[in-house]
């Protein structure tokens, strides 16, 4: 295949890819805010907290009012749906602000801890992967595998919980959460300090599952002919391993990258509160359990996009990687 | 030879890492304290601080330790008419928000009005739903006329004043000053960084005077645990923790453990129009079979105080001592017996083939909740009833409150009246929201708690609580279970620290750090 070939290739298949997403989001949107309605949260009594207990009745249906929360659900679908079409997500209920402004404010902080986390968990869990499938059957290979199966099964929070015990209290090496420490100004140092952590432990839960996964395809690949003929060549086991059998096992690795992006969300979820990190996890939170209908709205298009960006950059790498596969898809 | 390297190094990092971080050199004053809750906004027409100790505001009265009113921005209390009806307050001359504007009784109108107004989405509305009006006949002069005669109101004079220019043009549902306010108070907000943190600076042109700690810093951190951690690796110097977490810095040296009482109360709210419980003989029963201490000794680690009216003991002004439920299961059993409510061969009760049940709900994500309703159901299982624990949501609470009871918290300790009235007056009975709960319905309370309400002279309001203790002691809507104590922990290098009784509500305003402008370094 030529190179324009390959250009024009990719652009079809991001330009169906768009045009794909348009429904999905709003199936997803609309499938939200009949979520939200179903919810037995009253998003009025969530607004009021504590001072629920007591609050005069009349000045409650008021609100209910301001905010139109017995309209019917495709009404109020349609309204959001019209503002938000022109950029407008409209403003946040439970937290007085504009919901773009919600969202720009921690977005950012919840990038960077993703990108840092899954960074890290893809080479952790290559690494691992590879070493033990390179030695399988050996100690090596059993204890990966075996504390692999055990990081699986341990919740997010726990490890965090563990690791603030740790590395905060105990050794005091690393600050227990926050972007900096509390009477310091936000810097690069202060923000690498803080980061480690987090990253770390978020990095840490995934990073079994490519391990495994790496070490399963590899095994496999290491008994395909091509894998027998390079050896029966005399070639290094090194060059064996890295260059002839781990390329190929790489390839159904790269289309799962995309289809494990809400699992690293979610677990972001709940490293962020550990954490305190000001990422956009606690508003989600928050959201769903206040019924914020626009903030809800915005997040479950972000993640929704990101999910569809995520396959769609797995696509295309998949095909670049492997170019029988074409970009049809 | 590598090895012993390795080892070397490891150590000098480990003694590097370990030793705790020292203070600085001795630059301003700073406190960095760690947060529960999280504001949702810095807006007082919203909902922010209405009880005054608002830190960026300040209202026309705050409270000394003793809860009693002190003058403000007023230049003295503020005064009723005979009838009742109009208030008037004087403000205090030269005050000047922390942009440098004057305040202006505008202002003061302006925030109230805007509280009342049905466009403005506020959660202490129904608070002035006496207000009729405010107005100011000159710049430091306001009026406030009511429609009935309400003498709690001089206590909802505590609420942040905010300057009108602010809003010029602005949904003050979504204004930017909703996260980024100016107010006349102690402090200014420097930065909020939302779901972490946020500084405080001192006002230096605060007509008082300008605090002695000059940062304040609030990290919010909703995990228990992950709060003590941070507490325990030296990072804050104060943090509100639950009492068997804050119970592991007994007698530790260089930090104070300190227990202020409350208001707040958790109680089982007990369905009145449901056939086992409509006769009060079986409410007294239940409350008499409940073993209060019990509770406090094992939940709270001692925390706490027993509840049986609303009223909390620590306000002495108001709390009859004689209102309290001692625990005996045996006239517990007596009066269930007396209303025919007998057991069985199976140790149940029942009254003419008709068990003797009674589901108790709570709140799934609050485990302190959680605890009491299985304590309660303990005890009440003791007694021969049958009392299922079931998880759930507010919102089923509330719609399940004919048939069954439920944990609910709540309390503040200004004035009976935002305790009492909306619970248990029978106008609010079978009203839609979270008002009379319990449908309850008795004609003494009801007189009582309109007495104390509409009466301006302590003495007769006193009176009327008194009756209102009584009225209700012979004939409870709820088992009122526990005033909680509130625990926190603190570095001990603090001069200022005063108690006072806290509300509910106890997260950046209302805690140990309610008057930290009056703190200094020891």
């Amino acid at each position: 295949m030529s190179g324009t070939g390959v250009t024009s290739g990719i652009g079809k298949l991001v330009l169906r890819r768009l045009l794909f997403a348009v429904p999905v989001l709003l199936v997803v949107s609309f499938g939200l805010f009949v979520l939200a309605k179903a919810s037995p949260f009253n998003p009025v009594e969530r607004y009021f907290g504590v001072r629920i207990i007591g609050a005069d009745p009349e000045r409650v249906a008021q609100i209910r009012e301001n905010w139109g929360v017995d309209k019917p659900v495709v009404e109020q679908y349609t309204a959001w749906l019209g503002h938000a079409v022109t950029g407008d997500f409209g403003d946040s209920l439970s937290l007085q602000q504009p919901v773009a402004q919600v969202i720009g404010d921690r977005l950012g902080w919840s990038m960077l801890l993703l990108a840092v986390s899954f960074g890290l968990a893809l080479l952790l869990g290559l690494a691992l992967g590879t070493l033990a499938a390179w030695r399988q059957g050996g100690w090596l290979d059993r204890a990966i595998t075996s504390g692999s199966y055990v990081l699986e099964a341990a919740p997010v929070f726990w490890l965090g919980l563990g690791a603030l015990f740790i590395f905060a209290q105990q050794l005091q090496w690393l600050p227990g959460g926050g972007l900096t420490d509390a009477d310091q100004a936000l810097d690069l140092g202060q923000l690498v300090r803080h980061l480690v952590l987090p990253a770390a432990v978020l990095a840490i839960s995934q990073a079994p599952w490519f391990a495994l996964f790496v070490r399963q395809n590899l095994l496999e690949s290491l008994t395909q002919d091509y894998v027998t003929g390079a050896r029966a060549r005399g070639l290094p086991d090194r060059t064996v391993v890295l260059r002839h059998a781990l390329r190929t096992s790489l390839l159904p690795f790269i289309t799962l990258l995309g289809a494990r992006l809400p699992e690293l969300i979610s677990g972001a979820l709940l490293v962020e509160t550990v954490f305190s990190w000001p990422g956009i996890a606690k508003a989600t939170v928050d959201a769903a359990l206040n019924v914020d209908f626009a903030l809800l709205g915005g997040l479950t298009l972000l993640a929704t996009a990101a999910v569809l960006l995520g396959n769609l950059i797995a696509d295309v790498l998949y095909a670049l990687a492997d170019p029988r596969v074409g970009f049809d898809g | 030879m590598r090895t012993v390297v390795g080892l070397v190094l490891l150590a000098a990092l480990a003694v590097a890492g370990c030793s705790v971080p020292q203070q600085g050199p001795a630059g301003p004053p700073s406190i960095v304290i760690g947060a529960g809750q999280e504001p949702d906004n810095l807006n007082p027409i919203l909902g922010y601080a209405p009880d005054g100790a608002a830190k960026v505001f300040d209202g026309l009265v705050d409270r000394d330790a003793g809860l009693r009113l002190t003058p403000r921005l007023a230049e003295r209390l503020p005064e009723a008419t005979a009838d009742g009806l109009t208030w008037t307050a004087k403000l205090r001359q030269g005050v000047k928000f922390s942009d440098g504007t004057p305040l202006s009784a505008q202002d003061v109108v302006f925030t109230y009005k805007s509280v009342l107004d049905p466009k403005v989405n506020s959660t202490i509305a129904s608070r002035y739903d006496a207000l009729a009006e405010v107005s100011a006949p000159d710049d430091s002069t306001v009026v406030f006329r009511l429609k009935y005669p309400y003498a709690p109101f001089g206590q909802f004079l505590t609420l942040g004043i905010v300057p009108r220019k602010a809003f010029d043009g602005q949904d003050i549902n979504s204004a930017p000053f909703n996260t980024a306010p100016i107010g006349t108070g102690p402090y200014t907000v420097d930065q909020w960084r939302k779901g972490d943190r946020m500084v405080l600076k001192a006002n230096e042109g605060h007509w008082d005077k300008a605090p002695a700690i000059k940062t304040v810093t609030f990290v919010y951190v909703t995990d228990d645990n992950a709060r003590a951690t941070r507490m325990a690796s030296g990072e804050f110097d104060a943090t509100v923790l639950p009492p068997r977490l804050a119970g592991t810095y007994t007698g530790k040296a260089g930090y104070k453990l300190v227990r202020n009482p409350s208001a707040d109360y958790r109680g089982l709210g007990i369905p009145s129009a449901l056939p086992f419980t409509s006769d009060p003989r079986v409410r007294v029963a239940i409350n008499t079979g409940i073993n209060r201490q019990a509770m406090i000794d094992t939940v709270l680690a001692g925390a706490g105080k027993p509840a049986a009216t609303p009223i909390s003991p620590y306000l002495t002004e108001w709390y009859d001592p004689a209102a309290k439920f001692d625990f005996d299961a045996g006239k517990a059993g007596a009066l269930l017996d007396e209303a025919g409510w007998r057991l069985g061969s199976d140790g149940k009760r029942a009254k003419d083939g008709r068990p003797a049940r009674l589901p108790i709900l709570y709140p799934a994500e609050d485990s302190l909740r959680k605890d009491l309703a299985l304590a309660v159901g303990s005890d009440l299982a003791k007694l021969g009833i049958d009392a299922p624990v079931e998880a759930t949501t507010f919102e089923l609470m509330l719609q399940r409150q004919k048939e069954t009871a439920a944990v609910w918290g709540g309390g503040d300790p200004y004035d009976p009246d935002s305790a009492a009235y909306t619970l248990l007056h029978s106008r609010y009975s079978g009203q839609p929201g979270y008002v009379n709960m319990t449908l309850y319905n008795n004609s003494q309370v009801d007189a009582a708690l309109d007495t104390a309400r509409r009466n301006l002279d302590p003495g007769v309001r006193k009176q009327a609580y008194r009756d209102f203790q009584q009225a209700y002691m012979a004939d409870p809507a709820w088992a009122f279970l526990v005033f909680l104590d509130h625990t926190y922990v603190m570095r001990d290098k603090w001069n200022g620290i005063e108690e006072q009784v806290e509300p509910h509500d106890h997260g950046t305003v209302h805690a140990v750090w309610w008057n930290i402008e009056h703190w200094s370094p020891k």
